[in-house]
């Protein structure tokens, strides 16, 4: 959830920095001026991405039980603290860290389809336009598959 | 002995009474020899250049000399900007080889190359202030001071006449401030040689003749050689010492040598060129 709303976010942000960067020659300009458009364009992006991410999704999960919380005292009649200790023995702390290992991977693959993305944009706003389009699209398709497989994965090892 | 390894100077003079330079750099471009004071600073020979199948220009020979203005003209389409793209490296030739002071062709991963750039539409990076654009390069391969730093690129500015402007960003700047910056940005680190690709484009007449006006002062000044990349006849009469002429049909160099003598050309390609636009002027 929280890796679709930043594909959505960041990645698209993205994708249209550096794919306007391309098309308005800023690219060229960087490696005329002997640097390299990967450590100065796609590290800092895959790096924060893989910081914050994880970050993000504790939040998130804390905000997901939290309205769980929420609706059960309002609609299903739960008391706060059944709620609390029920989940706490539902959930583990490995299911924290599947989750927060499923959101590193995400998050790179975000930057990279992203970053991609924006490198090969050409033919001016338009060609960002659509690159950027195709940004969220293929990650949302990448995220997806990925999920899957650490879904198989999981399976296969029982966790 | 490579001297240049050791010590590596962003600009070795070409002039003996050139000024000589105070930033130093850390990782330039290795240099396969070093030329001769005489000798073609921009070498090309038999170069082919063109996208994947589509050839836009073969055979190309010519020199661009020390401290000369070196005009490539030719219509829209020809492969004028092209061809300048692959002078900086930034695409490899079909055929035949370039040589740029004395490294061949430019490798753009080597380290600094030994030539500054301005793209048609400065290029200018959107994120940073001007002041900052121009810094960047001195940052990155000097070990200078901040202060010194931040001087230096305050008198690039100035040099542009763009004093005041250092805080900016380049979206508050109009087109012709843009490229002004941008050639700043390219004598940052005082290359030997610059590359402009259209750089009175777009601009309102006396804009474009400032900028002449400027280019011309820089490579008399700085003794800098200058490629530039133009179909602004006014500017080719105004600043250019040679040019060379490139033709969309013939897919070559039509013509070559001072503007001027080329305007009387018996070829009416030549002279329509030459002409044509002149008398609308």
């Amino acid at each position: 959830m929280t890796a679709i709303i930043v594909c959505g976010r960041s990645g698209a942000a993205f994708a249209a920095e550096i794919g306007s960067m391309k098309v308005n020659e800023e690219i060229d300009a960087l490696r005329t001026l002997g640097l390299t458009p990967f450590g100065w364009l796609v590290v800092p992006r895959i790096v924060a991405l893989v910081l914050v991410v994880p970050l993000l999704t504790l939040i998130a999960d804390f905000v997901g039980i939290s309205g769980g919380l929420l609706v059960g005292i309002i609609d299903l009649d739960l008391t706060t603290q059944g709620y609390i200790i029920e989940t706490l023995k539902g959930v583990h702390g490995w299911d924290v860290l599947t989750g927060l290992l499923k959101s590193l991977v995400f998050s790179v693959a975000i930057a990279l389809i992203a970053c991609q993305q924006g490198f090969a944009a050409s033919g001016g706003a338009e060609g960002v336009g659509k690159r950027t389009t195709s940004t969220v699209v293929t990650s949302l398709f990448a995220l997806v598959m990925i999920d899957a497989l650490f879904t198989v994965i999981f399976r296969a090892f029982n966790i | 002995m490579d001297t240049t390894r050791l010590k590596p100077l962003v600009r070795p003079h070409a002039t003996a009474g050139a000024s000589r330079s105070l930033v130093r750099v850390n990782r330039a471009m290795p240099r396969h020899r070093r030329l001769t004071a005489d000798e073609a600073i921009v070498d090309v020979k038999g170069l082919t250049i063109g996208w994947g199948d589509v050839i836009l220009q073969q055979d190309l020979n010519f020199q661009v000399k020390r401290g000369e203005v070196f005009g490539l003209l030719g219509g829209s389409g020809c492969g004028k900007s092209t061809l300048l793209r692959f002078l900086i490296g930034l695409e490899a030739p079909i055929a035949g080889t370039i040589d740029v002071a004395g490294r061949g062709q430019p490798e753009l991963e080597d380290g600094l190359p030994p030539f500054g750039v301005m793209f048609q539409a400065g290029a200018l990076f959107g994120s940073l202030t001007v002041g900052e654009n121009v810094s960047l390069p001195l940052e990155e391969w000097t070990d200078l001071p901040v202060d010194a730093v931040a001087a230096i690129a305050r008198a690039k500015l100035k040099l542009v006449g763009l004093d005041g402007a250092a805080d900016k960003f380049p979206s508050e700047l109009s087109g012709g401030m843009k490229k002004r910056a941008a050639i700043a940005r390219a004598l940052a680190l005082e290359p030997e040689l610059v590359f402009l690709d259209e750089p009175s484009a777009g601009l309102d007449p006396v804009m474009a003749a400032d900028l002449d006006e400027l280019i011309v002062t820089l490579s008399k000044t700085l003794g800098l050689t200058v490629v530039i990349v133009t179909h602004e006849l006014a500017s080719i009469f105004r600043i250019a010492d040679r040019v060379i002429m490139l033709d969309k049909e013939e897919k070559t160099i039509i013509a070559r040598g001072d503007p001027k003598e080329l305007r009387d050309s018996e070829d009416p390609r030549i002279s329509d060129f030459f002409n044509r636009k002149s008398k609308d002027r």
